[in-house]
């Protein structure tokens, strides 16, 4: 027993040591660990820049969210300046929804551009929100509020009380991936309800495995043509969805030569983007959509 | 003659309680996904289903137990699975709907799903609990080796139980839809009830040529 009792020991030292190390090595230090009821939360800061991720046991788990640390404005993350530039498809949103606060980056830059805009997050952790404003700059204000559950919930009560967003953003991660009933032929119809007339949809997703194929399709069954947004330097893919007819390439470029310098702020040039958004069918469109029946999302993403 | 009746008797209660213990898992892992698009996939939605598939299992083996009192047979012991296999109807059948009738009434997401778990739940698997302890009685010769049958009955079930688990989150929501699952487990429930029922039939038959010849 007490040889039992001391390997137990043993092994979580090794598996905190190790962990310990391997963020050492490249120069990152943890100033922050938040308990959570899901996933464990740490902030950790190396020269540049600070990062919010969830703990998987011994894995260093991805980053959620970084900031730098000067030039906190500037996005850090391909995924984040790839979401603003679906900006090129539906230009003012006034009132935005966002599923999945993390650092709270992507409603900072929203704010910034559009200062009259309403912003709600619809946050699942209360722990995350709690990181985001200790350590993230994040504040709630008279434009900006989070509602803390499950984002498919508040969907399905904004929809109930006939409540419109010109904009939704998915960007709900558990640190593996989307949960599935957030990936769902059926939550995207209930998303569609909030949705008005020049209303548009921008999920953050991965590019990778057999569920690229099964997501494209689920997207496509909902919202006929979309565009995916894919870029080289990551594994991130933008799927922008909207209401109206989808802009063509000469009307993507030029309106990412309008916006170019009021996106430098955030680091990026966007007329570098709309090459890389395509609306072609580029999945096996025979893989079987995802809806709340059959949604073994993260079976297929492996 | 006998004594292989009795040990076959033996591997069918072990067998059925093989499979009620299978397919509880089984129902308990997909109430997950059947309750996620109204109350979402926070912790407490898990709490409420673990909450009602233990509160019913709990009524389950107690209300078992004393119906074994009485007159027990391999025929009552079928009717359960069958009791079982319809009050999974409800579910299959009225599932979506009862979900969204009371979405509308309870705002609260915990009590939401705590109520949706009772009504869809309970009952079916307060009858999948009736199962054990009337097994037990099914198997147990004498007081002296009670201990040894529970203990094995518990071994098969539980283990169930694991392999129920382990088969419909790795591979049965890769292949089939929800439905199809329970609808699958429906049908298992019925026939494994019909066959309880007509083994009974036959060991009867087989006493009586006994006991006339």
């Amino acid at each position: 027993m007490r040889y039992l009792l001391s390997s137990i020991a043993l092994f979580l030292f090794a598996t905190v040591f190790v962990w310990q190390d391997s963020l050492a090595q490249r120069g990152i230090r943890e100033i922050h660990q938040e308990r959570s009821l899901y996933r464990n939360i740490v902030v950790t800061e190396d020269s540049t820049r600070r990062c919010l991720r969830f703990t998987i046991t011994r894995r260093v788990g991805q980053n959620q969210s970084c900031r730098f640390l000067e030039d906190p404005q500037k996005l850090v993350f391909p995924y984040a300046k790839m979401t603003l530039s679906s900006l090129l498809v539906q230009d003012n949103p006034q009132r935005i929804l966002i599923i999945g606060l993390g650092g709270g980056t992507l409603s900072e830059a929203y704010t910034t551009l559009f200062p009259d805009a309403e912003i709600i997050i619809s946050e699942i952790d209360e722990a995350v929100l709690t990181v985001a404003e200790d350590y993230f700059e994040f504040e709630q204000t008279a434009k900006i509020s989070v509602d803390i559950g499950d984002g498919r919930v508040y969907v399905k009560r904004a929809a109930l009380r006939g409540e419109s967003f010109d904009l939704v953003i998915i960007d709900a991660f558990n640190g593996e991936y989307i949960p599935e009933h957030l990936m769902t032929e059926e939550f995207l119809e209930e998303i569609k309800q909030l949705l008005p007339e020049n209303g548009m949809l921008v999920s953050n997703t991965f590019s990778t495995s057999r569920l690229y194929d099964a997501e494209s399709q689920t997207y496509h069954n909902v919202f006929g043509e979309i565009i995916n947004l894919r870029m080289n330097n990551t594994g991130n893919r933008i799927i922008i969805a909207s209401m109206q007819e989808l802009p063509n390439l000469f009307t993507l470029n030029r309106r990412a030569a309008d916006w170019r310098e009021r996106l430098e702020y955030f680091g990026m040039d966007v007329t570098e983007y709309p090459q890389h958004m395509s609306q072609e069918v580029d999945w096996n469109t025979d893989e079987r959509a995802l809806t709340d029946q059959y949604s073994p999302a993260n079976l297929l993403n492996n | 003659m006998a004594v292989s009746q009795a040990s076959l008797t033996n591997t069918l209660v072990l067998s059925l309680a093989f499979i009620s213990g299978f397919i509880i898992m089984s129902i308990e892992l997909l109430g997950g996904r059947i309750l996620a698009p109204y109350f979402g996939s926070s912790i407490f939605v898990w709490g409420s289903i673990i909450t009602v598939f233990m509160l019913s299992l709990s009524l389950g083996y107690l209300l078992g137990g004393k119906l074994s009192l009485h007159n027990p047979s391999l025929k009552q012991h079928g009717s359960f699975f069958i009791l079982a296999a319809l009050l999974l109807l409800p579910l299959i059948l009225f599932g979506n709907a009862l979900m969204e009738a009371l979405f509308l009434v309870i705002e609260d997401p915990r009590y939401g799903s705590l109520v949706v778990s009772t009504l869809l739940f309970f009952l079916p698997t307060a009858v999948l609990g009736m199962i054990a302890p009337y097994s037990v009685r099914l198997l147990v010769m004498d007081s002296h080796r009670s201990g040894h049958v529970a203990g094995t009955l518990y071994f098969v079930s539980t283990l169930g139980s694991a392999l129920g688990t382990l088969a419909t989150s790795f591979y049965l929501v890769l292949w089939f839809e929800v439905n199809q699952i329970l609808i699958t487990m429906s049908v298992i429930l019925f026939f494994a009830g019909l066959l309880a029922i007509f083994s009974n039939k036959v060991i009867h038959a087989g006493k009586a040529a006994i006991e006339t010849a």
